[in-house]
Parts: structure tokens; sequence; C-alpha cells
């Protein structure tokens, strides 16, 4: 790999230890992906958070490379934590998880790295513009600034990320070169998918369609007419989660889509995949126990059709509504907090129901995210239901 | 012999080698806690990795396997060194942070389970006797 003189600084340890270590990861990655350079990064997001994920290792990994002088040279935001910071013991944390948790946290404070705790850090500041290379780890962000903001990463993992933090640069392969962008499959969708749990299907019917392909497709969708914000919030999450993708494109609808032409071999998709995705999602037989909105975390806008339909209402089991700490005081501020509240409904702000430790204390889980079923099931041995939204919510007051 | 591979991560290690012609998944096929390979089904499962130069093809799994060659790293079971067909992330960055040597491009069906190996990292070179 070529280096800047800044970089062969880094790398010769003249920014310190932590920098020395973060740029020995992104050159052997470079060295591994056939990268001839390093890019300047705009952004980055940061995995490895949930000391339920991490572990000793990793935070003693942290504690070091804060120890050694790390320190984040862009606008660097986290992934979600284990826990509510503010309010973990109502979600029923033990304190000694509570403490590792906020060890994790202060230790990537310490680096500058903004403690924010979310999958969507799109909606409150870290909005990379079209073009713009950035290092993000959070499978679903990693879609979503690909595919809908037309921002260019690679799937990061939690060290690769913070190595880019601690540089400001990522090698540049893969996501970051055109000719790795260009779409290889079309994907003829023959319905009009309604809401983010009809989308989490979309993603969970082509994911498995393409991992059963056992390629490394990059979708070109048609047919979809409209898409909103948190539909394709949920699609990227599905997708990503169900077929390790990190881009598609969407005729009409993402920003890159209008520089490709479809290609050739298609794939078709019917209402029928969408309602067998579904089906499988939505097996679990006995009463649900659990009830959770917010994967990837809600917006400003679901929070206010959840307060709409929570008012004066009382719900009847444990429902965790899970949101990033800026939305939640925005929420707050416009008295959707309160309401959503009066009705029984926890929220259970920087954490969601992936990363918390939450193994045991349910037995189903009722959704609208196809990403929740998929770590209910795989990580907490959770049945579940997959729901639309308001259905969820309807659930819940049952 | 003697061969010269890439460079993936710096630093100068021997011990005896430790072979398998099948991936390592660090996180979930190795125990931290004893340093013994546990995936099910492995030809190493059950032998202890620590101190040994481990050669393997390349690396599979979680990306989380990372934080377990540091942790092993932390409680004195790593290997010595790493020598890969083909290295990918999660053994080349679990190697940088742990500081444990590691080339790949190695011919590694050349070495035996129980030959000396010498592992120099930073100039990517691996001699086997």
């Amino acid at each position: 790999m070529r280096l800047t003189p800044e970089e062969d600084q880094m790398l010769a340890g003249k920014f310190g230890r932590a920098t020395q270590k973060a740029m020995e990861i992104l050159v052997a990655l470079g060295t591994i992906y056939g990268a001839e350079r390093m890019l300047p990064v705009a952004s980055v997001q940061v995995s490895g958070v949930s000391y339920d994920n991490l572990g000793e290792a990793g935070l003693e990994f942290l504690d070091e490379m804060a120890e050694n002088g790390g320190r984040a040279r862009v606008l660097t935001t986290l992934n979600p934590a284990g826990m509510d910071v503010e309010n973990w013991p109502a979600l029923g944390i033990d304190a000694e998880f509570a403490r590792n948790q906020e060890r994790i946290l202060a230790a990537y404070a310490k680096m500058g790295v903004v403690t924010t705790c979310s999958c969507t850090p799109y909606l409150f500041g870290n909005l990379p513009r079209f073009g713009e290379h950035v290092a993000w780890a959070e499978s679903s962000a990693v879609c979503f600034a690909n595919a809908v903001l037309g921002a260019r990463t690679n799937r990061e993992g939690g060290p690769s990320a913070l190595a880019a933090a601690l540089t400001g640069r990522t090698p540049d392969y893969g996501l970051h070169r055109d000719q790795n962008r260009r779409p290889t499959l079309t994907v003829q969708v023959q319905t009009q998918p309604q809401g983010t749990r009809d989308f989490g299907a979309l993603g969970v019917a082509l994911g498995r369609a393409i991992e059963a392909r056992q390629s490394k497709d990059i979708p070109y969708l048609r047919g979809i007419r409209r898409a909103s914000l948190e539909e394709l919030k949920s699609f990227c999450a599905s997708l990503a989660t169900y077929g390790g993708l990190a881009l598609f494109h969407m005729e009409g609808v993402t920003p890159e889509s209008g520089l490709h032409a479809p290609p050739d071999e298609t794939l078709t998709l019917s209402r029928a995949d969408l309602d067998s995705a579904i089906e499988a999602l939505n097996a679990a037989a006995g009463e649900a126990d659990f009830v959770s909105l917010g994967c990837p975390h809600l917006s400003l806008a679901e929070i206010q059709r959840l307060a709409e339909r929570l008012a004066g209402r009382r719900v009847r089991k444990t429902f965790w509504i899970t949101t990033s700490r800026p939305v939640k005081r925005l929420a707050d501020q416009m008295g959707y907090t309160a309401v959503i509240e009066a009705s029984g409904a926890v929220f259970a702000v920087d954490t969601c129901c992936v990363v918390a430790p939450i193994q045991g204390r349910f037995k189903t889980l009722v959704t609208d995210s196809a990403k929740a079923c998929y770590y209910a099931a795989a990580k907490n041995g959770f049945a579940t239901r997959f729901l639309p939204f308001d259905e969820v919510i309807e659930e819940a007051l049952r | 012999m003697k061969w010269r591979g890439r460079k993936i991560a710096a630093g100068v290690a021997e011990g005896e080698a430790l072979v398998t012609k099948m991936g390592v998944s660090f996180y979930g096929g190795v125990d931290p806690q004893s340093g013994c390979i546990v995936e099910k089904g492995h030809e190493l499962e059950g032998q202890s990795i620590a101190g040994k130069v481990l050669v393997f093809p390349t690396g599979k799994g979680s990306t989380v396997g990372s934080y377990t060659l540091y942790r092993l790293k932390k409680a004195g079971l790593a290997p010595a060194a790493i020598v890969n067909a083909e290295a990918e992330a999660i053994t080349a960055v679990g190697c940088i942070i742990a500081d444990i040597p590691c080339v790949d491009h190695i011919p590694i069906e050349a070495i035996r389970t129980g030959m000396k190996v010498r592992v120099d990292g930073g100039q990517g070179c691996v001699e086997a006797e």
C-alpha cells in the first residue's frame, strides 16, 4: 500500500501507541483485500458496545486503546449498549452488568466517541452525504448508508471501525470502489409492500434467496413505487441480517439506481414469497409475554404514532419501546413519552431487544422487526410473532 | 524449510506447530478459559493452542473472535504465532490487537504438527524444521 507521510507517521508511532495499532489494523486489512491506498472518512459508526457481546476481553482492549492516547479524529457514534444508560434498573438489568457497561462507555467517551448508543445514527446528525466515504459497523446502518444515502462503506467490525475513528482513514477496497457497487441481479417485486413488517419480510425473502445462490449479489429491485424512511430502515436491517447484504439499489427510490441499467439475470418475488417469510417468523403458538418495537431504533414519527395508539389505554404485557437518546428527548419535549409511559409501556433507550441481556427472561416476542425475530430465536431461544406495527401495539394491549 | 509470505501482524515467535486443514473460529470455537479448541467435530477438538504456532488455512465465524484472541493473550493462553494460507479480517485484527505474529500466503501443507516453527511477522518469514 502507498501511505501518505502522515499515515506513515501514524504507523511509526508518532501519534501514540493506540493510533499506531489502529493504523496497523487498517494496513493489514488493506493488504488482505488488495487496497492500494487509504481514504479519508467523513464519519464512523462503531459496533461492539454491549457488554453482552464484548465481554471482559473487549472491555480491556478498549481501556488499553483509551489509556494509550486513542482519540477519534472524525465524528464517531456508537451502536446500542446492553441497557438504558439512564434507566437500567427499570429494565431488570443487574448492577454488575450495568457497572461493566458503564466502563465500556467511559472508555469510548475518553476516546472522544459520541456515546449515543444507537443503530440509527443517520437520524440524529451522523448523516453522510452522497458519495462520501465512511467506515461504519452495524449491518443495518451500513446497508442504509450505502443504499439509501449513497455513501460508501464496507461492513466494518468493531475493531476496524474503531481503527478508522482513531486515524480518520479506511483502506480503499470493496464498496468504496465504483466497480464493486454495480448491480448484478434484477429483482422484480410483484407486490407493493406496505409498512415496516412487509418491508422486513421482503428483506427476509430476498436475503434468503441471495444466500441460497451463494453469490455476492448486489440486487437491483424494480416494481416498488414508494418506500418511507421507516420502511427502508426495516428493509435494510432485514436484508443485512438474512442475506449479509451491504448494498442494494431500488429503482426510483435509492440515489444510485439511476446510474445503472437493470442486470439481465432476473429473480421474481411475489406476494406469496413475502407471506411465506412472514409465516415462518410468526409461528409462535403460545401466549406472547414480551412485546418490542424499535429494531432498528424508532424514528420520531413512529413514536408519535405509538403515542396516538396508546393514549388513554393500558398495556398488559412487558412492552419495550427502543430508540435513541436524541429521539427520546424530542419525544419528551412533544409529550409523547408521558402518554406512552402512562399506558405502562417502557422506554428502553440506548439499547434494544437484540443486545440487552434478556436470555431466559421471556418465552415469546411480538415485534414488527424481522431482524429482532432472528436474534430472539438465535441468541435467546424465544419463539416469535411477526406482525404489522399497529397490530404489535394491539397485542401489547390484549 | 523457509518461506516468505505476507506480513499480517508484526513480531517474532517460535513454537511447536499445531496444524489443521480445517478453518478455525475463535469465537465459540476456542474456549477462552482453557485455550482449547471446543468446536464439535473439529480435527483439533480438545487440543490446546496455547504457546503453539497455530497453522490453519483461514479463519471463520463471528468478528467477535478478534477479541477472543486478545483475551487468550491476556490469560497467557494465546498461540505463539499464527500461519495461514489466506488470512481474513477476524484473525488479522485479533493478531494485531493481541500482539501475536501472523504471516499468510505460506504453503501450509508442508508444515506438520510437532515441527519447530519460527515466525517473523515483520518480515513475513516462516521457518520450519
